[in-house]
């Protein structure tokens, strides 16, 4: 089944195989290549985004802000954030939680000592560190236990009053989920490339993500046409 | 692989100025621990801990070096990896494939597909080059110590 825009290729699976490969993302190696970009990204779409737009409005104007990106440096993010005068961290989130839990490992991510471990290796940063985080859809991909303790050490490395982006995907009956590149391609447009699909460890509805991110001050929801939810997140 | 005692390491640079396009390599097999200062162009494919500075030129991680140490240079180019922070007065190319884990002090980055960069990116634009002023210029903000200068060269004739 073919659908548009940046859920094209995107398949429910029923226990057989998905039209274009096996339902399993294929071991780590070949994941961790493909989060690498060893296989080849596929541009798919570029789209413009309401959730974007509303995070570049709050630190649009401003200057010397630190910004973190946890989709992995690209040149275009790279550009566009330093050209507004700020500070870019980059973290290659998802390739940190394969190195540590395995492509598909969401049944050793409720290990307390394996997620003290992973959280040393990313988002190991000083309280308040940052006035913005671009989180992307990597949320998607943490089990309960390992997304409770990202999220806590999200609250605790931005300042009060500064803004994250997330995304979710809409549908929350899918088996398996693309993963994206996400590249900025203008203050409220997005360069959408696959990198592969994967299967999230869980998936949210609005009630769910406002529960998940109750001790932050607000929660501001933008459904795409893409049946993506962006997600801009008051600290 | 041959390992060096923490020594300091500076490529000679007999063959010439720097600016004659001479560059060092440190190859493969080589692995060093502790600082080098290059004054031409420095091409590193083996193993460096500790400090490289290359203020006035170029330096390139190849594909099999391993750097883990503060790096400073006109510019650098990464195609294996740097754990350390890089400081590059011009610019930083991160090739696909390459890895670095520090922070990044430039003017330019470049980073292609595929790079695994993790760490912050600090963009410092150069001052602008002011221009020289001119000669009547010069001669009236002459400061005191030319005056000094011509006053004793003028005793001198005397004699």
């Amino acid at each position: 089944m073919l659908l548009p825009g940046p859920l094209k290729g995107m398949f429910r699976s029923r226990g057989g195989q998905p039209p274009n490969g096996p339902t399993q993302p294929a071991g780590p190696s070949r994941a961790q290549a493909a989060l690498r970009g060893g296989a080849a990204a596929a541009l798919l779409s570029s789209r413009p985004s309401r959730g974007l737009e509303e995070f570049f409005t709050y630190i649009r104007g401003r200057c010397g802000l630190r910004i973190l990106d946890m989709g992995g440096a690209t040149q275009k993010n790279v550009t566009f954030i330093t050209d507004l005068g700020h500070k870019m961290y980059s973290e290659d989130f998802l390739q940190i939680l394969n190195d540590t839990f395995g492509a598909d490992g969401t049944t050793e991510q409720s290990n307390p000592g394996r997620i003290e471990y992973f959280l040393k290796q990313t988002l190991n940063y000083q309280e308040g560190e940052f006035d913005g985080v671009l989180v992307w859809d990597v949320l998607e991909y943490l089990s309960p236990a390992l997304l409770t303790a990202v999220v806590e050490r999200l609250q605790h490395v931005v300042r009060p009053k500064s803004y994250m982006l997330a995304f979710f995907h809409a549908d929350d009956k899918l088996d398996a989920v693309p993963f994206y590149t996400f590249r900025i391609g203008g203050a409220n447009a997005l360069e959408v490339a696959q990198n592969g699909v994967r299967r999230p460890a869980q998936l949210f509805n609005n009630r769910s993500l406002e529960k998940l991110f109750g001790r932050f001050e607000s929660v501001k929801f933008f459904l795409t046409r893409e049946r993506l939810r962006e997600v801009i997140i008051k600290a | 692989m041959s390992s060096m005692s923490p020594a300091r390491y500076e490529p000679d640079n007999r063959g010439g100025p720097a600016t004659s396009g001479g560059s060092a390599s440190i190859g493969k097999a080589v692995k060093i621990v502790g600082q080098i200062f290059s004054n031409e162009d420095l091409y590193v494919d083996g193993e460096v801990e500790g400090t490289v500075e290359a203020m006035e030129h170029k330096l390139t991680i190849g594909p099999n070096g391993s750097v883990k140490a503060t790096v400073k240079a006109r510019e650098v180019a990464v195609l294996g990896s740097i754990g350390g922070n890089v400081e590059a007065t011009d610019k930083i190319e991160i090739r696909k494939d390459a890895k670095l884990v520090g922070d990044i002090k430039t003017a330019r980055i470049i980073i292609e597909d595929g790079a695994y960069f993790k760490g912050s990116i600090d963009i410092v634009k150069p001052e602008p080059v002011r221009a020289a002023p001119k000669p009547a210029q010069q001669a009236a903000a002459a400061p005191h110590g030319n005056q000094v200068s011509v006053a004793a060269g003028a005793t001198e004739n005397k004699r």
